[in-house]
């Protein structure tokens, strides 16, 4: 799976928590997941296992720390496949 | 009553009197007020028979469940809200949105940083979010999955989640908060709402109850044998107030919300108001003189009913209509010797008295807020709604078999209808909805 693949499955994920959808229009891999779309920072849990579920992953709380932008997000999973 | 001379310009004074400038509903037989009149007019039924119960071996196996509501919810909030909105969420945010938008007022943009400091919600449920508890809560922790949960179970299983909930999607900045007294909590709810508007603390109180349809908060009931087990065959015929089949309730959910204003700030505005809230009392029989944890005591709901009056400094032969708890148990003949007795009637002099619940069932936390709406429909608009599924009136009632109206009844003048609801530990809550007059 490229990268542009696991991007897409990262936006459709985040979609349905995203608060600020002008911002989710012109979404890039520097778009901050708080700042830019608005997502309630308690949210990042219930985003984090669809992640899992979709990807069929693993994610420790450790590396969800490190996620801010889509692109970290991207680049975590991407990494797992 | 010590509260009659504490509150004794609050029938004259505009900034005291309480009106009612909106109405919303969630029930089994109808969402919206406009369906919901159409189908008590009609006498509508909304029960019906429950796989989920059948599956569960329930005795009874007939409940009443509001129908489309996933569809309003998708019309009315956004998918980031619902993820976070389970049943009881889904049925007490349409009802207070609705009664929010009839009310004259305007939904806040959800970027909009305005609170709205004068306006607070009291809004009950009897049992909760047992549907988030039963499925997931549960099922999850037993099987070690914990982290599996998210993020959302917390603020759907808290028994103030749902006026939290309203909080934010109508940025109330006044008191917000649940009660729960059982099956009198909606109606407790308004009292409460009534109160704090009375003691100059808020200008507008979202006040009702909600109830999630789940078979997982019926089963107790069911296990105590209180459900009607004799008409799963005819379960719009199922829930029998006044009758002597009546057999045991019929579990109902939904919400029914109000919104109580200062006539004050009613009139700055130019509200439309559907009635007054002239009164209303709570109080508990203290599980003493025939009361207990499950029975009321018939001293305390004579009070309470008289202290309502009085509170609305109304006589007891200005009360036009009643709408009773009426539950279709064992305690309905109980019920109308105490209206018959705090309103010193005797028989054949009892006013019109209906039972809501044989349309809907037993709502639970949500009866009294659903009952409500109904009450201030029946005073604004002038009828007593049927009274149905008591053709054969129950013999301790008998006497006052006149005062049921098996059809609707059209009262044009009717001024003065009392609602009230009683609730396991023997609490009591009774309201005195007058038409309003300038």
């Amino acid at each position: 799976m490229d990268r542009a693949e696991v991007m897409d499955r990262v936006v459709k994920i985040l979609t349905p928590w995203v608060k600020d959808e002008a911002a989710l229009a012109k979404v890039s891999m520097e778009t901050n997941i708080l700042e830019d779309l608005k997502v309630n920072s308690a949210r990042l849990v219930d985003v984090v296992i669809a992640f899992e579920d979709d990807f069929d992953i693993e994610i420790a709380d450790e590396d969800v720390d490190q996620v801010n932008t889509v692109g970290d997000a991207v680049n975590l999973i991407a990494g797992k496949l | 009553m010590s509260g009659v001379d504490r509150h004794s310009n609050r029938n004259t004074d505009p900034s005291r009197r309480v009106v009612i400038t909106g109405l919303g509903v969630i029930a089994p037989n109808a969402n919206g007020v406009a369906d919901f009149e159409l189908a008590l007019r009609k006498g509508r039924s909304g029960l019906k028979t429950q796989q989920s119960m059948i599956d569960a071996q329930f005795a009874c196996t007939v409940a009443g469940t509001p129908t489309g509501v996933d569809e309003l919810c998708k019309a009315s909030f956004s998918e980031e809200e619902l993820l976070a909105m389970n049943m009881n969420h889904r049925y007490a945010s349409l009802a207070a949105l609705e009664a929010w938008l009839d009310a004259g007022l305007v939904r806040p943009s959800r970027d909009s940083d305005v609170v709205d400091w004068e306006t607070g919600a009291i809004l009950g449920t009897g049992i909760g979010g047992m549907d988030t508890i039963a499925e997931k809560v549960v099922p999850l922790t037993n099987a070690g999955k914990v982290r599996r949960m998210g993020s959302t179970s917390v603020e759907q299983v808290m028994a103030s989640g749902i006026s939290a909930r309203i909080s934010g999607q109508l940025a109330l900045g006044n008191q917000v908060t649940t009660n729960s007294s059982a099956c009198s909590t909606g109606s407790e709810a308004l009292v409460m709402g009534m109160e704090r508007i009375r003691a100059g603390l808020a200008t507008r109180m979202l006040c009702g109850g909600a109830e999630a349809a789940s078979h997982y908060i019926w089963a107790g009931f069911d296990a105590m044998r209180v459900l009607n087990r004799n008409s799963n065959d005819q379960p719009e015929k199922a829930s029998r107030p006044l009758s002597a089949s009546a057999g045991g309730f019929i579990p109902g959910s939904g919400a029914g919300v109000v919104l109580l204003e200062s006539l004050e700030s009613a009139l700055a505005r130019g509200a439309r108001i559907h009635a007054e809230l002239s009164g209303g009392m709570v109080n508990c029989g203290g599980h003493r003189m025939g009361g207990s944890m499950t029975a009321p005591n018939p001293t305390s709901v004579q009070r309470c009913i008289a202290g309502a009056l009085a509170d609305a400094g109304i006589a007891p032969e200005q009360v036009d209509a009643i709408n009773g708890h009426l539950t279709a148990t064992g305690a309905d003949p109980k019920e109308v010797e105490s209206w018959a007795k705090a309103l010193k009637r005797e028989p054949g002099r009892l006013p019109p008295i209906t039972a809501t619940k044989g349309m809907i069932g037993h709502a639970l936390g949500a009866a009294g807020g659903i009952e409500s709406v109904a009450s201030v429909l029946m005073v604004s608009r002038g009828f007593v709604h049927p009274s149905i599924n008591c053709e054969d009136v129950h013999p301790e009632i008998e006497k006052h078999a006149a005062s049921i109206p098996h059809t609707m009844r059209e009262l044009p003048d009717l001024d003065v209808l009392v609602k009230a609801g009683f609730g396991f530990g023997d609490v009591n809550a009774c309201l005195v909805f007058r038409r309003y007059r300038a």
